[in-house]
């Protein structure tokens, strides 16, 4: 398997705390890939070092081949790694189309994302243009971040946390709309607390625990076998 | 794109005509503090580009004042340069410093940041203070000339009014043309880049901004900026002194900002305003003014931090409804 992404072995502290203890994955091509386990398990550490935002102290990260390790924030997006973080904050001050043009100026990648492709996929931000972003709802924030994060055209997308915190309802709606990413060829790599939403979409997970890899495996495996989700997420 | 009405009305040109008849008032003094408020307005709102806009604290901004005015006045009087490519030039002049500077500044975040911006300038201020042949050292600039002002007196009604008069239009105009150039640099997609920077730079940078970039290039242009308010000033106040680069010329355009209020673009240059007429006012009651200034700061920042205009703005908003 030629991965997209492959991640070797990375250790990350905050400083003197550590967070992860050697985490290897790969991602291929058009996979979606979940990253599955409890809060403060090194799920959003290990996006935050792939993108660079809190580099490894040790490890590899490659991408199409090529490290890119310690590699600038804004380097990683232009390589075609969109981030979309958990606390999905947009910039209140701007409006929804406002939020959007700005993602569509810095995005320096050639692709087929632009903003009314955008508002195709989440209608509800059309009507929304004008609104500051810090007047959307969770789920509209969301939304809104998922498509600032398209217009950069990347090839994978990080997905943290999705779900958190928004109305069953809109999770669902949610959940669609990653499918038809997913369908549209995009690579994800997705972090999630929630088996539903992650057996659903994911081809393959990682189970996270204290910031080592516990498990790895098809997420049908996970999905038929009871005692063994039972036995990793105590659920 | 539905903007308020308020950000569509013109108001660099309202107040560049309401400013016109300032000398027709018929006191020397009135054009005397007018100048210097228009002056140091733009002073002000180069340095809010930084501030309010992009999120960035500078305690170093005299540094790229005073280079426009020795520059501008070094051209002037030594070499004898017409005054509009001299005014250029310290514009110029401020904005190569400001990339040099802001080079290893945008490396720094916050406090460090605006220590080395603090830095920078101390070292501008010596460099004026001790390099005597071409700074004039302690004793600085002096006689700094007008500008050839005699092509005025063709002008209706202004060719016959005093210099400082003339220079007062002369100084209305360039700042006017400057305000409209920050006002279009503001809302400018740049701009809205900065103000996202502002916002939370570390999601500017996942988005694909290179942060370090685009506050450079915000510090290089409010450099510049300052260098062209410097090389008014120096003409204005006739002269220059290494005291336009000590670190106290650093922090009169942060208090013209804070108490005008740096979330708006004309906060800057009402706090220019009110900061000198209340110089002039208190003063001339009493010696205690850093005493009076303190008290006012104090009172601002705990009753109005949005300062006079977020506060009027507020109030207007109070008034006026919810979509004033």
């Amino acid at each position: 398997m030629s991965a997209l992404l492959e991640v070797r072995d990375i250790h990350t502290a905050y400083g003197q705390s550590r967070v992860l203890f050697g985490i290897s994955l790969e991602v291929a091509p058009q996979e979606c890939v979940c990253l599955l386990g409890r809060n403060g398990v090194g799920k959003t550490t290990t996006m935050r070092s792939i993108m660079g935002l809190t580099p490894p102290s040790s490890g590899r990260v490659t991408w199409k081949g090529k490290e890119i390790t310690g590699w600038a924030p804004h380097r990683v997006a232009r390589a075609g790694i969109g981030f979309v973080p958990e606390d999905r904050r947009i910039f209140a001050e701007l409006t929804t189309w406002e939020n959007l043009d700005v993602a569509r100026q810095v995005a320096g990648r050639p692709g087929g994302w632009d903003i009314p492709a955008v508002y195709r996929l989440f209608p509800k931000l059309e009507e929304l243009r004008d609104r500051p972003g810090g007047f959307l709802s969770g789920g509209e924030q969301q939304m809104l971040t998922i498509a600032r994060t398209l217009l950069g055209n990347p090839e994978l997308l990080l997905l943290d946390e999705p779900s958190e915190g928004l109305a069953p309802l809109v999770v669902e709606q949610l959940l669609e709309r990653v499918l038809e990413l997913k369908q549209k060829g995009l690579t994800i790599l997705l972090a999630e607390q929630g088996v539903e939403f992650s057996l659903a979409v994911a081809d393959r997970v990682y189970v996270l625990e204290k910031g080592e890899v516990r498990y790895s495996g098809s997420a049908a495996s996970l999905r038929d076998d009871a005692a063994l989700r039972h036995q990793l997420l105590a659920l | 794109m539905t903007r308020p009405l308020i950000n569509r009305i013109p108001w660099t040109l309202i107040v560049f005509l309401v400013l016109l008849p300032v000398p027709f008032l018929g006191s020397r003094f009135y054009t005397f503090v007018a100048t210097d408020i228009v002056i140091l307005s733009l002073f002000a709102t180069s340095l809010n580009l930084l501030l309010g806009t992009t999120g960035l604290v500078t305690f170093g901004h005299a540094a790229y004042f005073s280079i426009g005015a020795y520059t501008t006045a070094l051209l002037m009087k030594n070499l004898g340069f017409p005054f509009l490519p001299s005014w250029i030039a310290g514009g110029l002049m401020a904005a190569g410093f400001a990339l040099v500077f802001g080079f290893f500044c945008v490396r720094l975040t916050k406090i460090y940041f605006a220590m080395l911006t603090l830095a920078f300038a101390q070292i501008v201020w010596a460099i004026c203070f001790k390099w005597n042949d071409v700074t004039g050292g302690e004793q600085g600039l002096p006689n700094v000339p007008y500008p050839g002002l005699d092509w005025m007196e063709v002008l209706p009604l202004i060719g016959d009014l005093r210099v400082s008069d003339k220079f007062y239009y002369v100084a209305l105009a360039l700042v006017a043309l400057c305000y409209a150039a920050l006002r279009r640099i503001t809302l400018s997609p740049f701009g809205r880049v900065l103000t996202v920077i502002r916002d939370n730079p570390e999601r500017a940078q996942f988005i694909g901004v290179n942060v370090r970039l685009y506050e450079l290039a915000a510090f290089m242009v409010s450099g510049a900026f300052a260098g062209l308010s410097g090389a008014l000033f120096g003409i204005f106040n006739r002269g220059v002194f290494p005291d336009f680069a000590f670190w106290t010329k650093s922090a009169e355009p942060l208090i013209m900002t804070i108490l005008g209020g740096m979330a708006h673009f004309w906060g800057p240059a009402v706090g220019a305003a009110a900061l000198i007429l209340l110089n002039q006012q208190i003063t001339s009651y009493t010696e205690y003014w850093p005493f009076v200034l303190g008290g006012v700061l104090i009172v601002l920042l705990f009753v109005f931090p949005g300062g006079i205009v977020g506060t009027l703005t507020k109030l207007g908003r109070r008034i006026g409804g919810r979509d004033a």
